[in-house]
């Protein structure tokens, strides 16, 4: 009760000390949900492909838009392979798109098994997938067609790419049958779903044309051991969906510089945080020095003053922490309205409560040895 | 002063005895203290030998000019303070016997301050300021809130118990402070100066106040003071000159001799 009314009775200290944590907290948070966000984006390809028990590949793909196709004899020893039940072929790769008033673009064509047009994304907007056997039909993300897929005609007005409008994938026509959603990528190419073999007509000749193989298992088959199986008979990488998208996450991590970056901005935010409050919280502590030393002589052990600072410290992390992290949610809101990358899972909440529980704890350590060695007599030297 | 005149006085001024009470037991037995600050060359002498018996429902004035070792003599009697040598004995208790926490809970139990700018804490009220003695012993929030309401009460402020200290003139905050001092029942009060910051009628009424709810009870007060105001209310007064008791005398007048 002590420590608690003397906290709350110097406001400007106060709420120095709870804008400190605030901004501590509301800086680890929001950097380190946008870092997952953009990570989960890495590999929103995977968890928007539905169905697949493994993800086949070559085995040097480290990532999932790593692509180094495979020869189509690798889909018939794949499904040769004890517990497939089936495996399907699955085209991607980078191309260029031509819109209708002549302006191109980069894209990803992504092509899905002529007979079971298995891959194709969950959420259809318009047309359906099976519209996909007409000729040269495709499937465009219906959340870039009005943004980077936006052409301007010949009136000057500029409108979404939509089902009916043409366009040229590496100069071959493609007539756009539906239009699907999906997760935003950390690849902004959109992403064009065909069949298989028309994937092959847009693209240059090649000898090798399999991206991935989709492989579905029998009943009963353990993924673990049949991954095992295909590696070892054909020498090709195996992987489970929530592998694949280790992989991918990993590849984006230590390949790229992300990880430091926002590693060195969610640091910031926990020094600087732990710099503002330490230094806060210490001066604080200086100004009722004489009451401490004066509980100090009444009779206070050094158990009961260190813990009338630690809980100064717990209440001004606690506050700051719900306030940093709901203002880092409320600002998630904003940003993923804006399509941007933003993801707060509980395990970052507790992640942020560990670090702002640090930075209270880191600045009330000087307070709590000064409060140690205060002289008791000290209260009798006016 | 009639509590003055029924004091029993001896012939050497420096005996820790002189002027003591006959049949009081001793709550403060002070042998040979010595205590020094400093080192080498800027050593200080604060205290170079104090003899001197506290008996309990006695008040002693320790008074001297600055620097004569008044307030380590109280620090040291507090048990705030350590000695260099010597002893000294409280309610037949050697600080020098205590580890840090036992000394605390000593200090916690048997022990109340008035000090000379009243260390209340500014944003509590002056009921939970008196409470906080309580608090320290373990003492329920609301039970000791009660308490401190009773104590603020004898004192003369049971109207202004919500009240902050700031709110509060200088005496009051000083009766304040002796409510603080005494709500715990200690038996040994130590004051620095209670009267300094005040002016002369306040002083008058915060040394009635001492006396009546302190000394009445049976505790012993020791009181570091410069105001020469005040001495009457003291049963004896210890003249402390360079860390030597000089005398110990029952009438202040004694102290112009």
């Amino acid at each position: 009760m002590i420590a608690m009314r003397m906290l709350m009775g110097d406001k400007a200290r106060y709420v120095g000390l709870v804008i400190g944590v605030t901004f501590a907290a509301l800086l680890m948070t929001q950097q380190a949900a946008i870092f997952l966000g953009l990570t989960t984006r890495t590999y929103s390809f995977v968890t928007d492909t539905p169905g697949p028990d493994l993800w086949i590949m070559d085995p040097e793909v480290e990532h999932v838009a790593d692509s180094k196709p495979m020869l189509q004899t690798q889909l018939y020893r794949i499904r040769g392979v004890e517990g497939v039940e089936w495996a399907v072929p699955m085209y991607r790769a980078f191309a260029k798109l031509r819109l209708p008033n002549g302006k191109t673009r980069s894209c990803i064509i992504t092509g899905l098994d002529d007979a079971t047009l298995f891959g194709a994304p969950r959420e259809i907007v318009e047309g359906s997938v099976e519209q996909l056997r007409q000729p040269d039909s495709i499937l465009i993300d219906a959340a870039q067609s009005g943004t980077r897929l936006v052409w301007a005609g010949a009136d000057g007005v500029e409108r979404a790419l939509g089902v009916g409008d043409s366009i040229e994938l590496n100069d071959r026509r493609a007539k756009v049958v539906g239009t699907y959603r999906i997760s935003p990528s950390f690849f902004w190419e959109p992403t064009i779903y065909t069949t298989f073999t028309r994937a092959l007509t847009f693209m240059p000749q090649e000898r090798r044309t399999l991206t991935f193989i989709l492989v579905k298992l029998k009943a009963g088959a353990d993924a673990k051991d049949v991954a095992a199986g295909i590696r070892a008979s054909t020498g090709m990488s195996a992987h489970r969906p929530e592998e694949f998208k280790r992989l991918t996450a990993e590849y984006i991590l230590t390949k790229t510089g992300i990880l430091v970056n926002f590693g060195l901005a969610v640091g910031l935010g926990f020094l600087i945080g732990m710099l503002v409050t330490g230094q806060t919280f210490y001066h604080f502590t200086l100004d009722n020095l004489r009451h401490f030393a004066a509980l100090k002589a009444m009779g206070a052990s050094s158990s009961v003053l260190v813990g009338m600072i630690v809980a100064q410290a717990l209440l001004v992390g606690l506050i700051g922490y719900g306030l940093g992290v709901g203002g880092a949610a409320a600002m998630g809101g904003v940003l993923d309205a804006g399509g941007l990358a933003f993801h707060l899972p509980w395990s970052l909440l507790v992640f942020t409560g560990v670090a702002v529980l640090g930075v209270s704890v880191c600045a009330s350590l000087l307070s709590i040895r000064r409060v140690l060695v205060v002289d008791p007599a000290s209260v009798f030297k006016s | 002063m009639q509590m003055t005149q029924a004091l029993h006085t001896t012939s050497t001024l420096t005996d820790p005895h002189a002027g003591l009470a006959q049949g009081r037991a001793i709550a403060v037995k002070c042998r040979a203290i010595t205590k020094s600050y400093g080192t080498g060359d800027n050593v200080v002498r604060a205290l170079r030998g104090i003899d001197l018996d506290i008996a309990e429902g006695e008040l002693i004035m320790l008074v001297g000019p600055s620097g004569c070792g008044k307030t380590t003599l109280i620090s040291v009697i507090a048990g705030v303070l350590d000695r260099d040598g010597g002893e000294c004995v409280v309610f037949g208790q050697d600080y020098e016997k205590l580890n840090s926490t036992e000394r605390a809970r000593f200090r916690a139990q048997n022990i109340g301050f008035v000090f000379q700018s009243f260390n209340l804490i500014p944003t509590l009220s002056i009921a939970e300021n008196v409470s906080v003695p309580l608090l320290i012993q373990g003492k329920g929030r609301h039970a000791a809130l009660r308490e401190a309401e009773a104590m603020l009460d004898r004192v003369g402020l049971g109207k202004r118990v919500k009240d902050l200290p700031q709110k509060l003139s200088g005496g009051q905050q000083q009766r304040v402070a002796i409510a603080r001092a005494l709500v715990h029942h200690p038996r040994l009060v130590v004051c620095d100066e209670p009267t300094s910051a005040l002016d002369a009628a306040t002083g008058e009424v915060v040394m009635k106040l001492l006396r009546q709810v302190a000394v009445e009870s049976g505790r012993a007060l020791v009181v570091v003071t410069h105001d020469q105001r005040i001495f009457r209310y003291a049963d004896r007064i210890a003249a402390l000159d360079d860390g030597h008791i000089e005398r110990i005398v029952t009438d202040a007048k004694d102290l112009q001799h």
